[in-house]
Parts: C-alpha cells; structure tokens; sequence
C-alpha cells in the first residue's frame, strides 16, 4: 500500500496494538465517559437565597418546614401536590411545590433536603428527604424516652 | 447505692468473654506470625499449636459473647442497654437474632463469629498455607474484639460495649431510686422496618459473604509473605468462589427484601448502602477471572494479588462508610444506627475522639495500606509472562472483562464517596437530581460490553483459538439470540421514554447483548460441554447472571405506573407534556381512592373495601379489591401502614405476583384517623315499617325487612348474641346508583344492647338501627357527614418479567458453586449434596418464601 508516511506509520501501530494499548484505550474510554457523567450530572447543596439566583437549575436545598405557614395537601382534591413553605438556616424563605404524596412524617422531620428547581415565585421540588428525630436511637431520644417513664410514673 | 433485681452476672460474664477473646485473638495473630517467619520445623510447629488453641479459644469466646446477648434479650433483662435499646415485650420470638444484629455491636459480632467459623475450617484445610493465612484473619478478629470492647484507658474509650448498664449510659431521674428496675416497663424494641422474615436471614448471609472476602486477601498475603509467588491462587480459588457466590445471594436478598418491604418501588436504588456491597463484589468476581486466567495460562498473576486485597479493603471501606455516619444525608436505609453524629468533617471527626469512628478508620487503614504496601514493595517478583497475549484467545478477553468490572466498581464507588470528598475538601456536591439514572446510563453501556465479552469469549480457547471453528461454532446462538431479539422488538417492545430516545436505544443494545450471552452461554453448556452440567459451572453461571440482567432491563425498562391519575382521565397541572409520550412529563404516581367507590389502575378496577388491623400494635392493613377487567382474575391485596409511636409512619408493599409480573402496590398516604375531629353530630330518627321510604340528602332509602342473624359475623364480637336483628336497607342515589345498608343490634344479654351501625362512604351515609317504637316501627338512624370520610392514597405499579431476575440469580448462584466445587476437588458426592441444597435454599427465598 502506498500511504503517505506520516500515515504509513500510526496505521503500522495500530496493527502492532498489544494488549497493553488495548488496554489503555480502554481504560481511557471508560474515564471519559465516567468523568462527563460526572461533570454532567452533579448538582450543588445551595441556599435558598442563591438558589433564587439560579432560576430553573437543579439544586439541593437544606431547610426546614415553616410551622407557620399553611401546609396545603388534600388528597382527595389532588394526591399530587402538596406545597408548604421552608425556611433554612440563613433566613432565606421560599414556597415549595411538590407533585407526590405528603411525606408521612413532613410536620415532625427536623430537617428536609430537597431536590428540585428554583422557579420565579415557588420552589418545584422533585423528590424530599426527612431527617426525623427518632429514626435513628440516638442517647438524646433514648435519654427523653426514659425521662418521660419516670414523670409518668410519678 | 444497691439497685434492686438486677442481674449483674450475665453482663460479667459476657464482658470477661469478649476480653478473653481480644486477648487470644491477639495472642493468636502473634504465634501465627512468628510461626508464618520462622524456618525451624519445630519452632514453626509450636508456635502454630499455640496459635491454633488462642484461635480455638477466641472463637469460642465469641460465641460465648454472642449466647450471653441472646440470653439477655430473650429474657429482657432492661438493665442492659441492649436489651433496652433493641427487645421490647411485645417482640415475637422469632425476631429475636433480629434484635441482636440491629445494634452495631451485634454486627460486629456477627462477622467475627463469621470469621471464627472460616478460620477454625482453615485451620483444618490449609495445611503449608495455615500461619500467615491466620494471621490476617486473627488480627482482623482482634480489631473486631475492640469494636465491642467498651473500655476506658485514660479518658480514651475504646469501642462499645454491648453489656453496658442502661443506668450508666443514660441518665433520668428514676436511676436515682434503688427500685428503678419496676419503672422500666417496656423496651423500646426492634425497628418496625425492620420486622420482617428477611430480617432474620439477610445480614447471616451477607455478613458471611463480608468475612469470606478475607481469605482470599490472607491468601494472597500468604503469597508475599512465603515469598511463594504463584502457590496460592489454588487454594484461593475454591474460596473465592464460595464467596462469590455467598456475597452475591446476599446483595441480591437485600435487593428483594426492599421490593418486598420498602416503598421505593423497586429492588434496587444505588443507594449507598447498597452500592457499597456491589462494588467488592465487582472487585472479587473480577479477582476470580484473573485466577483462573492464571491457573490455565500463568497470565495476569499480578491483578490477581491486586484484586484480591482491594475486595477486602473495599469490604473494609464499605463498613466506614455505612457505619460512621459519613454518608449523612445521602442514604435512604441507613436502617442500622450509625455511630454518633450525623454531619461532620472527616479529620475534624477523627480527632474529636469520637472513638468508634477512629476504631473503624485504624482497622481500614491497619489492612490497606500494609497491603498495598507489600503489593508495591513486591511488584517486580511477582512472576509475570513477558510476551504478551494473542488477541484471539480467551485469557486476553478475560482480562479485558476483568478489567471493566474493576473500572465500573471504581466508577461506582467514586459516585457514591461525594459525601466522604465533600467533608475532606469542604466541598457541597450534591447528588444528582435522578440519582439512579446517573448510574443507569453508564451501567447500560457496561452491560453491553459485559454481554459481547461473556457471550463470545466462553467460545475462544486458551492460548490460541482456531478462528474458524470460533465463527462456526458461534453461528448458531447469533441466530437464536438475534430472533429472540426481534420478537422481543415485535411483541414487547420496551416503553422507556423518560430518558429520551438515546438511553432507550442503549437500553435495546444492552438487551440484545445480555440475551445473546444467555444464550451462547446456555447453549454452549449442550454444544461444547456436552451437557455435563457438573463441569459446566463457568457457562451456568454466566448464563444465569446474563438472565438476571435481562431480567432487570426488561422489568425496570417496562415498568408500568397503573395509579397515574393520568390514566384515569383527571388532569391535572404540572410538569409539561412530553412530545415523545404525550405524557405528563412529571408522572403524576398517586392515586386517592375513596372508600368503597371503584377506581380504574390500568387493567384493573380497584376498591378499597375497608381496613384491619395487624397484629402489632398500630398496624393497619388496607384491603384493596382488584379486579381485572379483562379476564375476572380477581385478588385482595393489602398493603398496610404502621403507625409508630409519635405519629411516625412506615409503608409496606404488598405484590401480587404472577409467573410474567408482579402487581405492586402500597400506600402513599393515609389520614392518621386521631387526627381528625371527632364527628360529633347525632343520627336522626326515622321510624320506618317494611317497604317504607326515608329521604337523605342525595337520594331515598328503603326498609326491605328485618332479619334476626346472630350468626352474623359482624354481630359476633367474641360473644355470640341472644339476638341480633339485622336490618336491610336499599339505598337509591339520585344518579340512581344503588347501594345496601345492612346495621344490627344485638342483645348481648337481658340488659346489654349493643348497635353495630353500617356505613355507606360513597354516600357519607352512617346508617343505624337505633330500635323499635311502641308502633312496633323500626327506627332507623340517619347521620350525613359533610365531609368525606374514608379514603387512602396509594402508588401501583407492575413490573413485568420480574421472576427473571429471581431465576437468573439462582442459576448464576448455582454455576458458581458447581465451579467452588469442582476446583475445590469434591466428590461426586458433596458435590452433589452441596449443590441441590445451595439451589433448593436460594430458590425457596426468592421464588416461594414471598409468594
């Protein structure tokens, strides 16, 4: 065959490939495709004020239910919405839709992380974790528990 | 002070027991490692005996342990923490080894009696191999010990103890009486989540696959240490093997145990939890590809040592990252309680003595970096073959395979450590918004490759393959697995759009990958091996995992939502109309059905009769009458809510499950009935002859006659009645729909009367049969509430072809024993025994036990 040289030879180094170029390529395949999953996909932990700034981008929020603000959820009306509004620890404030079903333990958890996107006048949450005082069998709740034995005992 | 009716002896005895069994772990880990460096027969030999007997008495010594906790939970002695923290009166009998593996020190426990088993057994076969291969698992045993030691040097404490007194670990005004004991009624009991058969056999189970990932690591460092490079990879292989496949049912047990019991919809989440099993799976089956490329080849000896000590090191890794809390927010079953904080910075951590985190960090890093450590120091000795492979052989091919189940562990653990990276370097990367299609997509694209690689390299030889006999003899499974493809395109095509077209044509691919390899697999079982199945492990075990896959893809890819208010013709706002689906974009999952009015979920009209409750106090169980529209198949299903103390609540599924899919459903929300107002308004009285008619609100009722039933299963409340009148009512809306009202009274005795009311939801109708008048009239009871009164949301699904995933990994389990067997030189006759029991076990979990 009559290629110019300087492709004569790569193409002569591709039949001699080994295993370990194989190999590499390989590995190398599977970095690049690991690290655009990666780059493409990780969202960020934001306050509900710079999310605000972020309008229509995919966060994390950590906050808290406001207790005094109406929780709206009917389920005969629509199981699928539920909104109530979230304050977290900066002061930041915003209402949150979320399209599922009312978390069963929403009122009591100490703590919500919430995925979703920031909109112009709410927070369109896709998907809620709980953090609930009793889930875990901490000393503290353990601790109240027994408390609670004893001045009922009284 | 004297405390009265405590039983100190059982918490002395057991805390002596696991002294003792530190104490002889680490006499053991030193006679075995001097014996392991000594060259002197006789030397050598008594350092062995001693190190034998410590071992001896270590794992008796955790058994003792072990007994001593059963024996205070089983006879609830409170004054133990333990007891206090995991039993409760209530508690069936059976969730008693429940209760024992729920706290962290009985898991501990539970791997070190692991490790005992394995190393008393090895003490026995691993003859030249015994002392620097007990010396790993010793030490490993002795750092187990300190995880439940629970003492205090200085101001520094070292584990936990499981024999603490509640009276010092908490503190509350009754522990200063010396009759506190009579205060403490009850425990606070086993987690409700966690009640539940599988409860009882998972962690046994994935707790041995976890000890068993140590004697291939004490292998391969008996390797270095011998300075007998190469030995080792035989008596390894048979170990792996086993481990493999122990590991592997007991991932997969977690995995049904969530679909059976957990509302996530499904058997796997990549959750944290979950992943950090898979990946030193991943690790070991890679680690067994490279052995057997050894043993036939004396190729890739190296990335066998390698993969070797990253199983157990990532076992290791697993256990910090579910058990100190690092995860944090991140994982949705985190069942088992996590050291002591929730978030905090690694290194700020460590130093804060926060001493059970310390403990499992030292006995991470006391195995990894010595390990590697040795690995590097001894790289060049390792023997390697310096011409490389053909790549038309099988070994080459192999490798490859190995290779990418060692990248995909690495991608899946690099994914699921953002919360240990975020801690370290203080960053905030958050998980992704879909979180399982992130691993999704590039599980996919490995799966494919993983399908091609196992469906043609089972067809190439070692060494050297004649390229003519490999195209003929693969001819066949091509055809096959291309028609399988086609009438799975045909008939069943997969309705995935969510993620776009791409990620549905990847799905496709690896679809037709994972068949193609089922099938070459299968059908080499016939063809090459001739059938004989006792030497067929490698090709039933691939065949077995490829259908498992096929099994997933199909059952996730296909998987139907039937209670999308959609599909009920309400619509409702939110989330855009996807152009590919003419479907809400935001699939709107839950349903409301109200008490007694049918609604339709795909093929089925769904009624939710009414409720009843469990056995445990709080549960309830929702009877949701199914019936097909199609083919009357009708069927009761009656997923259940439990209701915790402090109003916290938990869901459980229940499945119908048929031999092509299962129907999944389970409830979503449910009005906590306390929490309602009290419906405080009175019936009204209509006096009513036979065939008279009495208004309400929506429509007319009608008395038809009175009955007197006492057999009447309503009536019959414990006692059967003198006399239980029953009146029949029809009810005619105004829609014209009919319903029928059926209220009792009954007397009890001669001065006991007793109303069993009726109640019509559809109509919020509370029907009564308040008595008869001196008009020998009936008088019925009327009462209209304003506002609806009994309803219960719930999610359904179907999963089709679910049953493949099931069998799939039955028939991979087994090929994986028959291939432990065989390397392992059984007889014909163990070979056999092990094999129908291993088969007959795993089946029975997964494919009866539920059902």
């Amino acid at each position: 065959m009559c290629f110019p040289l300087f492709i004569e030879l790569p193409l002569q180094k591709y039949y001699e490939m080994k295993r370990t170029h194989i190999i590499i390529l390989v590995g190398i395949a599977a970095l690049i495709v690991g690290l655009i999953s990666f780059g493409s996909d990780f969202s960020t932990y934001e306050t509900i004020v710079s999310a605000q700034k972020k309008i229509g981008k995919s966060v994390h929020i950590i906050a808290k239910l406001d207790k005094d603000q109406p929780l709206e959820y009917d389920a005969i009306k629509n199981p699928n919405y539920l909104s109530f509004y979230a304050v977290d620890s900066l002061g930041g404030k915003t209402k949150v839709v979320f399209h599922n079903s009312k978390p069963t333990d929403l009122e009591r958890s100490e703590r919500l992380v919430m995925k979703g996107k920031m909109q112009a006048d709410h927070f369109e949450c896709s998907d809620i974790l709980l953090k609930c005082p009793s889930k875990y069998k901490n000393k503290e709740d353990l601790q109240k528990k027994m408390q609670e034995q004893t001045t009922s005992m009284r | 002070m004297k405390f009265e009716g405590e039983h100190l002896l059982p918490g002395q005895i057991g805390q002596f027991f696991v002294i003792l069994s530190l104490m002889a772990a680490f006499v053991a880990t030193i006679s075995y490692f001097n014996a392991a460096r000594n060259n002197i027969f006789l030397e050598k030999n008594n350092w062995i005996k001693t190190g034998r007997v410590a071992f001896y008495i270590q794992t008796f010594s955790v058994f003792a342990v072990f007994a001593t906790i059963m024996y205070i939970c089983a006879n609830h002695l409170f004054e133990y923490m333990y007891a206090y923290k995991h039993t409760s009166l209530e508690l069936e009998y059976k969730y008693l080894l429940a209760c024992i593996w729920e706290g962290q020190e009985g898991s501990f426990l539970l791997w070190a009696i692991w490790h005992g088993v394995l190393g008393i057994i090895l003490t026995k076969k691993s003859n030249e191999w015994e002392a620097p291969v007990m010396s790993v698992i010793s030490i490993a045993q002795f750092f187990l010990m300190l995880m439940i030691l629970g003492v205090y040097i200085g101001n520094l404490k070292i584990g936990n103890s499981p024999f603490t007194l509640t009276r010092n670990e908490i503190q509350a005004p009754i522990f200063s009486r010396s009759n506190y004991l009579t205060f403490i009624k009850d425990g606070v009991g086993l987690n409700v989540l966690l009640r539940n058969y599988w409860m009882v056999i998972h962690p046994p189970i994935l707790f041995l696959g976890f000890a068993a990932t140590i004697v291939p690591f004490a292998y391969a460092y008996a390797g270095i240490q011998t300075k007998r490079y190469a030995d080792w990879i035989n008596p390894a292989l048979p170990w792996a093997l086993m481990c493999a496949a122990v590991l592997g049912v007991g991932i997969m047990m977690g995995g049904k145990w969530a679909y059976e019991s957990l509302n996530f919809g499904g058997y796997w989440a990549w959750d944290p939890v979950e992943n950090a099993s898979l990946v030193p799976w991943l690790l070991l089956v890679a680690g067994l590809h490279t052995m057997v490329i050894f043993k036939a080849t004396g190729h890739s000896l190296r990335a066998s040592y390698l993969f070797a000590f990253l199983t157990f090191i990532f076992i290791l890794y697993s256990t910090f990252l579910t058990r100190t809390g690092i995860l944090g927010d991140t994982s949705v079953h985190a069942f088992t309680e996590t050291g002591e904080g929730i978030a905090f910075t690694l290194f700020k951590h460590l130093f804060e003595f926060k001493y059970m985190n310390v403990l499992i960090f030292l006995y991470l890093t006391s195995f990894t970096i010595p390990s590697l450590f040795l690995y590097f120091k001894h790289y060049r000795k390792i023997p390697a073959i310096q011409k490389e492979e053909n790549t038309n052989t099988r070994e080459f091919w192999m490798f490859i395979g190995s290779l990418v189940l060692f990248l995909t562990s690495i991608f899946i653990i690099a994914k699921t450590s953002v919360p240990v990276f975020n801690k370290i370097f203080n960053t905030k990367i958050a998980p992704p918004e879909d979180v399982e299609f992130g691993y999704n997509k590039i599980v996919v694209l490995i799966t494919t490759i993983l399908g091609l690689l196992t469906a043609l390299t089972q067809y190439l030889k070692y060494k050297n393959s004649n390229t003519k006999v490999f195209f003929k003899s693969i001819l066949l499974p091509t055809i096959i697995s291309v028609v399988i493809f086609i009438v799975l395109i045909i008939f069943y095509p997969f309705t995935h759009y969510k993620h776009g077209a791409g990620f549905l044509g990847a799905i496709y691919v690896a679809a037709f990958a994972s068949i193609y390899s089922a099938v070459a697999n299968a059908m080499y079982i016939f063809s090459i091996q001739k059938g004989k199945i006792l030497n067929a492990g490698s090709p039933i075990a691939h065949a077995g995992f490829m259908l498992m896959i096929v099994g997933m893809l199909i059952s996730s890819a296909n998987k139907e939502v039937i209670s999308n208010s959609s599909s009920n013709g309400i619509t409702l706002p939110g989330g855009g109309i996807d152009p590919m689906t003419k479907q809400a974009d935001n699939p709107t999952e839950n349903l409301t059905l109200l008490r007694q009015v049918p609604a339709t979920l795909g093929d089925y009209r769904v009624t939710f009769l009414n409720d009843s409750a469990g056995k445990e106090n709080g549960k309830k169980f929702y009877h949701l009458a199914f019936e097909n529209k199609k083919n009357k198949d009708n069927f009761l299903l009656k997923p259940d809510v439990y209701l915790m103390k402090g109003g916290n609540m938990s869901s459980n599924p229940d499945t119908k499950s048929y031999l092509l899919k299962d129907v999944f459903t389970y409830v979503s929300f449910a009005v906590n009935k306390k929490d309602e107002p009290e419906d405080t308004t009175k019936f009204k009285e209509i006096p009513m002859s036979f065939g008279d008619t009495a208004f309400y609100s929506n429509g007319i009722m009608v008395l038809d006659t009175v009955i007197n039933n006492p057999t009447d299963a309503r009536a019959n409340t414990g006692i059967v009645p003198q006399l239980a009148l029953v009146a029949k009512l029809k009810i005619i809306a105004k829609d014209s729909m009919h319903f029928y009202a059926n209220p009792i009274l009954t007397l009890i005795d001669s001065n006991t009367i007793k109303h069993i009311d009726d109640t019509v939801y559809a109509q919020n109708l509370f029907v009564s049969f308040l008595g008869v008048d001196k008009d020998k009239k009936i008088l019925v009871g009327i009462k209209e509430a304003n506002k609806l009164i009994d309803y219960v949301t719930v999610k359904a699904y179907i999963f089709p072809m679910i049953n493949l995933v099931w069998l799939g990994l039955v028939i991979m389990a087994a090929g994986i024993v028959i291939s432990m067997l065989q390397r392992g030189n059984f007889t014909k006759l163990q070979t056999r025994i092990v094999l129908i029991a291993t088969v007959a076990f795993v089946f029975y979990m997964f494919l009866l036990a539920g059902a």
